[in-house]
């Protein structure tokens, strides 16, 4: 069977540097992958690849059988592909319940249905009583959350969520963690970057690492626990830090 | 080819390069504020104008040349640089709005009102500064008495020319070697890093406005001796400074110095061979021309040739 | 309750020739509602898209060149350039969204005063077509009197309006806003900015054309000054809408208002109307260091305002 998305020998160069290099892996539909790396590995430039901001000066990414790479964004996002930044930008001016509208709008015509699935949205995840909130005014937790109910009402097989956990209290971290799998139990496929080793390690069914924009490792979040190679790039900086 | 149109062409050629000089240093204090404020300066062209109303005054009254008025715009057009970003372009970049081109907008507000006021003050008239080597020139058979081609070399564009040379030398020494360059520099790659490493990041751009309006305000003095003068020439320059930022890369120095030389050649050529009267269509031509086909401008250019070694 | 004002204000306007309003105050009356119309295609495109243009007098220009050239040229009545306008300045915008669109914010911006300023020396040389620096000339007006020219433009505007109002609501309008308030976060939600910018700039120019048309009907004269002109066009757009309000329904209608008689004012005062630039740009500085979203806009900050000088 043929995964849901293929990165295939993906280099990205700004200029003379390579912020990514012949980088390869795969995405089987229904999982949740933790993308990982230390800082400056290259996750995020792989996330903006994907999603089209950038084109790969080397390689190929497939989605769904069809090749993606090369189109903008938001033809990316119209095959079924949605995101988060890592660096919130919810629309500011615009009440949660409108951010979330505008994206709903992708798929349905009218008005009436995109609004019954914004607000379907905001329920799931949880802003349904901040619908009417201003979204420059909501608290970081929550712009996180607008963040994702916005790439969720685009209705996408697949989500990337770029940190959607930084930055969050104990509490807003388990809650976020259950949208998360609530996320993946209606079937959407789940990349997702973060920091929080906790977290990756608890959700992750399986782990790309990333290290100078090489892909150093691959596999389930026991095998990448016990890479020595994972160990000193990644958990050894962790520890010092 | 004959020595009759090669003479023409040299010739023009020359002056679009001593035009090109003037057009840079006009260029470079745009694309400096640019650079470190991340706005357009749409009053560019009006601080040029009240310098260029300076220069004429001094010597009308004072009998004080153009060129050494340098010495006395350019302090001024500092300080009038200074109080607009402090008192006007500072306030508006705190108060919260929809449209972030409210600086932009403001900018043309204040060009409006320095524009109106010198139309009140000063009559709309045009007006030369009568200096008495307006005219005079250089002539290449005079040294060369067998010269196949006769080409000449006006006096005051050749040393409006030299000083415009001569300050361009100057800012550069300034912005490289000296403390206060590198933070406007610094501020102008990345403010947060800047702001980090300790720099005063809200004086340098209060003092990046002011060396901009400076330049400006020098490069007005220097046209003074070769250029008529009316209170509405500001809008032309700062459409000229915008081009020339645009063709040279945003918040590109050196691309500054090559977009103004590109631009000075550009139109001297239009002059020459198409038309006076279509300089201004070459320039938009030119603009749209470099946004389509080099929307990095000539920095791209340089920046890619570096990488490729 | 909400929907009733722009019936009201409608039936009001309409009315309004009927009590026996002198010429000037027709004229007035006229200019005032031929601003909101600019006004409010500006506004769609720079307060809701958040493209703020600087050369708007290039789409109000070629409309008015539209039902010009038709006239001194192919001999027809003029008022089918307002029809024909829609048509012509969409093309334009189209055309022009090619180059300008890529580039944003300001720099968008000064790309459209450059190609107002373009549209201007190309109407001064290609003398064949636009008469040059002549302009161009109705010999025969349609009406002597103004009660035309009035119902004219005010169906012109609540056309206006209610289209405005209907995008806005709709996919479009969020579509518009998302864009202005972050292009990224647009694109990756699959909204397609460049077609989304691209039809903005149409809507918005070929608005602007019709009033561009309307105005050659009305006032039977154009020169590549007086249409095409940086200051007395494109920035009077610009501060009519940051008067009123930005991506407001209401903004411009209060921002012409205020704008014209503005003008109408300063210039009756002998002495003063040397100044009016300077005062219109004083206007513009002190509106946007304290009222940024124009009056409509800060209204409740206004409110605020008045409110505390009442109670201390």
């Amino acid at each position: 069977m043929t995964d849901l998305l293929e990165v295939r020998n993906v280099s990205m160069f700004f200029g003379g540097l390579a912020a990514l290099s012949d980088v390869s892996f795969g995405l089987r539909k229904g999982e949740i992958l933790g993308l990982i790396g230390p800082n400056g590995a290259g996750k995020t430039t792989m996330f903006n690849v994907v999603n089209g901001f950038y084109h790969p000066s080397r390689g190929e990414v497939f989605f769904k059988g069809g090749k993606i790479s090369g189109l903008r964004p938001h033809q990316v996002c119209k095959r079924g592909i949605g995101r988060t930044f890592q660096v919130v930008k919810p629309l500011q001016r615009m009440s949660a319940l409108d951010n979330v509208i505008a994206s709903a709008f992708l798929r349905v015509k009218g008005k009436g249905r995109a609004e019954e699935i914004a607000a379907e949205t905001m329920r799931f995840v949880g802003l349904y009583d901040d619908r009417n909130v201003i979204s420059k005014g909501l608290p970081l937790g929550k712009r996180k959350k607008l963040e994702i109910a916005r790439a969720l009402a685009t209705q996408p097989e697949l989500l990337l969520l770029d940190e959607s956990f930084a930055g969050l209290n104990s509490a807003e971290l388990d809650e976020s963690i259950g949208i998360i799998q609530k996320i993946k139990a209606r079937g959407i496929t789940i990349m997702i970057i973060e920091h929080h080793m906790k977290v990756i390690m608890s959700i992750s069914d399986r782990i790309v690492v990333l290290n100078y924009g090489e892909k150093i490792a691959e596999g389930s979040p026991l095998e990448i626990a016990h890479n020595p190679l994972v160990v000193e790039a990644y958990l050894g900086e962790e520890q010092s830090a | 080819m004959t020595s009759a149109l090669l003479e023409v062409l040299l010739q023009t050629l020359i002056s679009g390069i001593l035009l090109g000089g003037l057009y840079a240093l006009i260029g470079i204090g745009m694309t400096l504020i640019m650079g470190v404020m991340k706005i357009i300066n749409l009053a560019h062209g009006e601080l040029m104008m009240v310098a260029m109303y300076v220069a004429y005054w001094m010597f009308v009254l004072f009998h004080i040349d153009p060129y050494l008025s340098v010495l006395i715009a350019t302090p001024l057009l500092f300080f009038l640089g200074v109080g607009i970003q402090k008192f006007l372009i500072n306030p508006v970049l705190k108060v919260d709005s929809i449209l972030p081109e409210n600086q932009v907008i403001l900018t043309v507000g204040i060009g409006m009102v320095l524009a109106n006021l010198a139309t009140i003050f000063f009559t709309a008239d045009y007006r030369s500064t009568p200096v008495n080597y307006a005219t005079s020139a250089w002539y290449l058979s005079d040294y060369w008495r067998s010269s196949p081609i006769e080409l000449s070399l006006s006096v005051p564009w050749t040393v409006s020319f030299g000083f415009a040379l001569f300050i361009t030398v100057a800012l550069w020494f300034f912005l490289t070697k000296t403390d206060a360059g590198k933070s406007i520099r610094a501020t102008a790659q990345d403010m947060e890093t800047a702001l980090l490493m300790g720099v005063n990041v809200k004086l340098m751009r209060v003092v990046t406005f002011g060396i901009g309006s400076g330049l400006v305000g020098a490069a007005g003095c220097l046209f003074i001796p070769i250029y008529y003068l009316f209170p509405s020439l500001g809008g032309q320059f700062t459409l000229i400074a915008f081009v020339i930022t645009i063709l040279g890369g945003l918040g590109s120095t050196v691309g500054a110095i090559l977009g103004g030389l590109i631009l000075g050649i550009f139109e001297s050529m239009t002059a020459t061979y198409v038309g006076m009267g279509w300089a201004p269509v070459g320039r938009f031509a030119i603009f749209i021309a470099c946004l389509i086909f080099l929307p990095g401008g000539v920095a791209s250019l340089l920046r890619r040739k570096r990488l490729g070694k | 309750m909400k929907r009733y004002p722009p019936f009201v204000a409608l039936a009001v306007l309409a009315v309004l020739p009927l009590v026996g309003l002198s010429t000037y105050t027709m004229h007035v009356l006229i200019l005032v509602i031929m601003w909101a119309v600019i006004g409010m295609a500006w506004n769609l495109l720079g307060g809701y898209c958040g493209q703020v243009s600087f050369g708007h007098a290039a789409f109000f220009g070629v409309g008015a060149y539209t039902a010009g050239i038709l006239y001194s040229k192919f001999d027809w009545s003029p008022w089918w350039g307002i029809p024909l306008s829609i048509a012509v300045v969409s093309v334009f915008s189209l055309v022009l969204g090619f180059i300008v669109l890529r580039l944003r914010g300001p720099f968008f911006a000064l790309a459209t005063l450059a190609s107002g300023e373009i549209m201007r020396v190309t109407a001064e040389n290609w003398v064949d077509f636009t008469g040059g620096t002549l302009g161009i000339l109705v010999q025969k007006r349609t009406w002597v009197g103004k009660t035309w020219y009035y119902y004219i433009i005010l169906l012109i505007a609540a056309g206006t309006f209610l289209l405005v109002k209907k995008l806005i609501e709709s996919k479009l309008g969020y579509y518009f806003v998302a864009i202005r308030e972050d292009q990224d976060a647009a694109e990756s939600l699959g909204i397609h900015t460049t077609l989304y910018k691209t039809v903005a700039l149409c809507l918005s120019g070929a608005l602007t054309g019709v009033a561009g048309a309307f105005y050659l009907n009305y006032m039977g004269y154009i020169d590549p000054f007086v249409v095409f002109g940086l200051h007395d066009i494109s920035i009077v757009t610009i501060m009519i809408v940051m008067v009123g309000g930005v991506a407001t329904y209401w903004g411009p209608f209060v921002g012409a208002v205020i704008m014209v008689l503005l003008a109408e004012w300063i210039r009756s005062i002998p002495g003063l109307g040397a100044a009016y630039q300077t005062l219109f740009g004083i206007l513009l500085i002190v509106i946007i260091i304290f009222l940024p979203n124009g009056i409509v806009g800060d209204f409740p900050k206004i409110k605020r305002l008045l409110g505390l000088q009442r109670t201390s």
